[in-house]
């Protein structure tokens, strides 16, 4: 296993480089001349010049991305043409509030797609079999952004049971250790933060989680059918034993198996759709800090955010390849 | 038995794959379904002009945001404009970049799958390991990031959509000609004095087929709500043009006084994907062997 592990990891770094790669011709072959951005459309010819010079601009392609990459190694991603700030220091402050409502959403996805699917294979054909499966469809069918719109007018505006917008009510910020509110409330046994915290969460983060419950649904219902079939199941209802004990002590750890594979690339899917669920509920989180750089040209920020998104999401994939792993011997043996 | 009437035992009628394939799928209540409302789609977006009441683009201030009535069955937007009419010819829209963008997926992702099954060695590994490093990236976020780079408008967005989705079928491709370029047909065809481009369009692609038309069938319906999304983030189609997403995003201000503004369009988005992904689904399962047994 530890052999296997050790791969993976040196795999990565093949993986990351051709990540930064593709971040950096996006970038550089398509945008307009960062150096005329940078200095406005008042500058000259020759202040543009001069700049493009001084930012190695005019350089062959190939060093430009050597540059970029060193610099990266060193944990300079430039700064922001609109805030003027370091990138790096941009990404830092928005990046926990993406993380903790991708996870918190990942959450709710996996307790309830896992719980769903089980019920579904368990009760196949019944009446809930049939209608978490018309949900299952719905949910990939619906455009998140949307599903957020109405749920913020039936829970927010008509019901006024939770917030419209933004991460935590003005004033009750926790004192910052992680950046993530949840974890640092709970720290500092601020319950009031924790709360407050907790009722912002709630609509983006069932809005977010509502494609990822339905995949997941989906394919625990579909392993556990799988499952259910095998010889080792019939035997295990000839001992006599309960049908609780069968699902849950037999059937269920085969069966999510396959689920964690899709739980963690559903990791993937949520920081992607964060931007959408950010610029619906005003979270100021990465999403959002995007979705403004892109609007205003400030490339450097795109270039950064898009990077770091990339970076998290080929990571976790290690991660649940690894879990993979360590859960069916069979894979890291062939 | 005369040599005619063997060969009339043996030969198989042409379109007899096609009927067993069209039993398998109407038998699907739901996929037909689908079909049914995608077939009803196209009839509203060729019909656009026909069955919108009144000129989309049109403002009409003093009747900004109202509410469904009997002059307009949906309302009217925040410029005043009928909702109905947009939804209609927003449905021209959706199928446009939907189909467009996946026919690009569809071509490059086939000739590189193709060259990289058939080939093998270098080629393989220099194409797959970049469709490896595309998949690297959040789809949506990967078509965002091109989006910035190539500005906003729907030609752009179908640009950037469809080269994000390449990856996936370069890889059902490619695992294809690897399990089928070995079988004795194909050596045949290449002992024939075939090219190689004449084994792969005429003997290869062929056998592909079936995963891909279902793949590209879901691939529609995922290229639809990403253009959604580019629009209501205000990186595709642009105004006045009626899109869907579009017509979220810039109906999202008024939520809390005309909800419908943004109600009506949703469920047009969401009935089109579901559409697509139900006959998807059909078609998966009407070409797959396995359910066939």
């Amino acid at each position: 296993m530890l052999k296997y592990i050790m791969k993976r990891l040196l795999m990565l770094i093949p993986v990351l480089l051709g990540v930064s790669l593709i971040v950096f011709l996006i970038m550089h072959l398509f945008t307009g001349d960062p150096a005329a951005l940078i200095l406005g459309q008042h500058a000259t010819q020759a202040q543009v010049a001069a700049l493009r010079e001084n930012l190695g601009l005019n350089d062959p392609i190939y060093l430009q991305f050597g540059k970029f990459i060193w610099q990266l190694l060193h944990g300079d991603l430039g700064r922001s043409l609109m805030s003027r700030r370091p990138v790096l220091d941009d990404l830092c402050a928005c990046f926990p509030a993406t993380i903790e409502l991708a996870f918190f959403s990942l959450l709710i996805a996996t307790v309830v797609g896992v719980t769903v699917g089980v019920i579904s294979a368990v009760k196949r054909y019944s009446f809930f079999d049939y209608l978490s499966m018309i949900g299952a469809l719905l949910g990939v069918s619906m455009p998140i952004f949307w599903l957020g719109l109405i749920l913020i007018i039936v829970f927010a505006v008509n019901l006024q049971w939770l917030p419209v917008a933004g991460r935590i009510e003005i004033g009750l910020e926790p004192a910052r250790i992680t950046g993530l509110y949840l974890l640092d409330s709970l720290l500092t046994g601020n319950w009031e933060a924790m709360l407050s915290t907790l009722r912002h969460l709630l609509l983006p983060g069932f809005a977010l989680a509502a494609y990822s419950m339905a995949i997941i649904a989906r394919m625990t219902r579909s392993t556990m059918l799988e499952v259910i079939k095998q010889d080792y199941i019939r035997t295990a209802h000839a001992k006599g034993l309960t049908e609780s004990r069968v699902i849950n002590h037999h059937a269920l750890k085969n069966a999510l198996i396959p689920v964690v594979t899709v739980i963690g690339l559903q990791l993937g899917f949520l920081l992607g759709g964060a931007v959408l669920t950010e610029t619906v509920f005003s979270w100021p989180g990465l999403g959002s800090l995007t979705v403004n750089a892109i609007l205003a040209s400030d490339y450097p920020v795109v270039q950064g955010s898009v990077l770091l998104v990339a970076v998290v999401f080929v990571v976790v994939n290690l991660v649940v390849d690894l879990l993979y792993a360590y859960l069916d011997p069979r894979i890291h043996y062939q | 038995m005369s040599v005619e009437g063997t060969m009339q035992l043996v030969k198989r009628p042409e379109n007899s794959l096609w009927l067993e394939f069209w039993r398998s799928f109407k038998r699907n209540r739901i996929a037909l379904f689908g079909l049914i409302v995608l077939g009803l789609l196209l009839i509203i977006a060729i019909g656009a002009p026909w069955f919108a009441p009144y000129n989309y683009q049109e403002s009409n201030l003093p009747q900004s945001m109202k509410p469904p009535s009997a002059l307009h069955w949906l309302g009217t937007d925040e410029l005043g404009r009928d909702i109905l009419s947009r939804i209609i010819y927003g449905t021209r829209i959706s199928l446009k970049v939907g189909l467009e963008a996946v026919a690009i997926s569809l071509l490059i992702g086939i000739l590189l799958g193709a060259l990289a099954g058939y080939y093998g060695g270098i080629t393989d590994h220099l194409i797959m390991r970049l469709m490896d490093m595309m998949l690297a990236f959040p789809p949506l976020l990967l078509a965002i990031a091109f989006m910035a780079a190539l500005g906003r408008g729907i030609e752009n967005a179908i640009i950037a959509i469809g080269i994000v989705a390449i990856p996936e079928y370069a890889r059902i491709v490619r695992g294809s000609v690897l399990s089928i370029k070995e079988n004795d047909y194909i050596q045949a065809a290449r002992a024939v004095g075939n090219h190689d481009f004449q084994v792969i369009w005429y003997h290869v692609l062929p056998n592909v087929m079936a995963p891909l038309i279902v793949r590209a069938t879901l691939g529609i319906s995922a290229a639809i709500l990403e253009a959604a999304a580019l629009g209501f983030l205000g990186l595709g189609v642009q105004p006045p043009e009626a899109e869907w997403g579009a017509m979220l995003g810039s109906g999202r201000a008024a939520i809390f006084s005309a909800p419908h503004i943004i109600t009506f369009p949703g469920i047009a988005i969401t009935i089109t994907v579901l559409a697509f992904n139900l006959l998807g689904d059909g078609l998966r399962d009407a070409l797959d062997p396995r359910m066939k047994q």
